[in-house]
């Protein structure tokens, strides 16, 4: 019976996969329905796995075996409540809180993790003897870092007219701009294709058995 | 007179065939590896036989085709070096992947045993708030593995408190939360080691951790950052398989671009002289 349902499970999968891929010829019904059943179902995923990895664990059992050292895991369960409200039209004001709450945290917390990481350590990282290096790529590379990470700022500054020295450098921060959204592009198309040599990976290895899994 | 274009679904077909074709004959393209990838794979080689390390498995099925290799490459490595394994997920789904990986290495490491080599604790949501709280208090966070077997019965977790305990910390990440929230808390605030595999999407973002301040210790960058680790660890797997495909679908695209700007202008020189 498990062979008969992972084969099951495979068909399945290839069977989705074409109705997916099909949408690249053009928009079908079996793209429709491929979509709309991964909406579905993982709406569903997403609202039975919230239940029992995230609240059973986290709020029910502690309460119910232990209610006198867990009771104030009955704060945030309030504010979730709370946060529920939005779907009462009369009491959506009630949600407000718990946002509010929610906000000011992750704002707080936010803040100080990434003025250290993205501001201060990242700053430090530039500040270097670009000319100290094992080797020349290496010079050459810290020269780039050091000249790209100060024209590319000096392009978002607005303060004053782009003219003179000043526009130059904003011109050559652009170009390392450029540059920087080509390697983005370059790596997303890599990733794009690796989705589809893990499909057809699936296809020609699992499901036709052409290639070795 | 209008602009000759070609049916994008020609590019579809060609990129379709490119990819099948050498996952079928396969040509067996060289890899080479780079500092980046070498850099993780130090890391682990470095860390002495014992030590427990942590790997968060931070993405879902839509990025198992690039981070699957790297967690199974990495996992190997840990248990190759007879490194303990924590494992960990800030996505729901990064439990399963975990699992995954594992039951396929169970049949060639049969004398790792649960719970004393290695213990999947499960997914834990909060992202940051949850790695600063791990920071503080281990078992605070984990009362039980992914099982539900409570943390103090698990023999190799009977010493973890909190990072202290931890040799390093390597994030799979697919997005938020994963490897920034790992670099921000994990590295930047309790000074532990942290290394990344992130997919292709992600690298540019992540890239600028890999710095003087050593944010982060390396970084395997998508589907080729796999690749590098199996050639590294001599393990090939998935991931070396599709370098030849990822190879011949990067050259398709390229000689796109161009027959695509060579048209651009043989049309804008055509558009002028009818002017």
């Amino acid at each position: 019976m498990t062979h008969f349902f992972n084969v099951f499970g495979i068909w399945l999968g290839a069977a989705f996969t074409f109705a997916i891929f099909s949408f690249l010829y053009k928009d079908n019904p079996f793209y429709k329905v491929a979509e709309q059943i991964f909406v579905g179902l993982s709406a569903g995923y997403w609202f039975i796995y919230t239940i029992f990895n995230i609240l059973i664990p986290n709020l029910f059992l502690p309460l119910s075996t232990d209610f006198a050292a867990n009771w104030i895991k009955l704060i945030p369960a309030f504010l979730g409540v709370l946060m529920l409200m939005r779907l009462v039209p009369n009491a959506e004001w009630m949600s407000r809180y718990p946002i509010a709450l929610l906000i000011g945290t992750t704002s707080g917390l936010a803040f100080l993790r990434y003025l250290k990481s993205d501001v201060i350590n990242q700053i430090t990282a530039t500040m270097i003897n670009p000319f100290v290096g094992n080797n020349w790529v290496t010079v050459v590379g810290q020269i780039l870092l050091v000249v790209g990470t100060i024209t590319g700022v000096i392009y978002f500054y607005f303060s004053k007219k782009h003219e003179g020295a000043f526009g130059v450098s904003a011109k050559i921060g652009i170009y390392f701009l450029m540059v920087s959204f080509g390697a983005a592009f370059g790596y997303t198309a890599m990733a794009r294709v690796s989705l589809l040599i893990g499909r057809l990976q699936f296809l020609l290895g699992d499901w036709l058995g052409i290639i070795s899994p | 007179m209008a602009a000759k274009t070609l049916d994008r679904r020609w590019i579809f077909l060609f990129l379709f065939i490119g990819v099948a074709l050498p996952l079928i004959f396969v040509i067996g393209l060289p890899i080479e590896t780079t500092e980046n990838v070498r850099a993780v794979y130090q890391m682990v080689e470095d860390t002495p036989a014992g030590s427990t390390v942590l790997i968060s498995f931070d993405y879902d099925p839509a990025s198992k085709p690039e981070l699957h290799p790297m967690g199974r490459a990495l996992l190997q490595h840990c248990f190759e070096k007879d490194l303990k394994v924590i494992i960990t997920a800030l996505w729901p789904m990064g439990v399963m992947m975990a699992n995954d990986i594992l039951d396929d290495l169970q049949p060639s490491y049969p004398n790792k045993v649960y719970g004393q080599d290695y213990v999947n604790m499960g997914f834990k949501a909060g992202g940051m708030v949850t790695i600063q709280a791990m920071g503080k208090h281990f078992k605070g966070i984990y009362t039980t593995d992914s099982n539900g077997t409570p943390v103090e019965n698990i023999p190799m977790m009977k010493h973890i408190d909190n990072f202290e305990n931890i040799a390093f910390v390597i994030s799979l990440s697919a997005g938020a939360p994963g490897v920034k929230e790992w670099v921000q808390v994990a590295g930047d605030t309790y000074g532990r080691q942290v290394s990344s595999g992130v997919t292709g999407v992600s690298v540019s973002s992540v890239m600028p951790y890999v710095n003087e301040q050593k944010q982060l210790t390396g970084l395997l960058a998508g589907l080729k950052g796999a690749a590098e680790y199996e050639y590294l660890i001599g393990h090939p797997g998935t991931a070396t398989s599709g370098m030849d495909a990822q190879s011949l679908a990067h050259l398709i695209i390229i000689i796109f671009i161009i027959i695509g700007n060579i048209t651009y202008w043989r049309n804008k020189k055509k558009q002028k002289k009818e002017v």
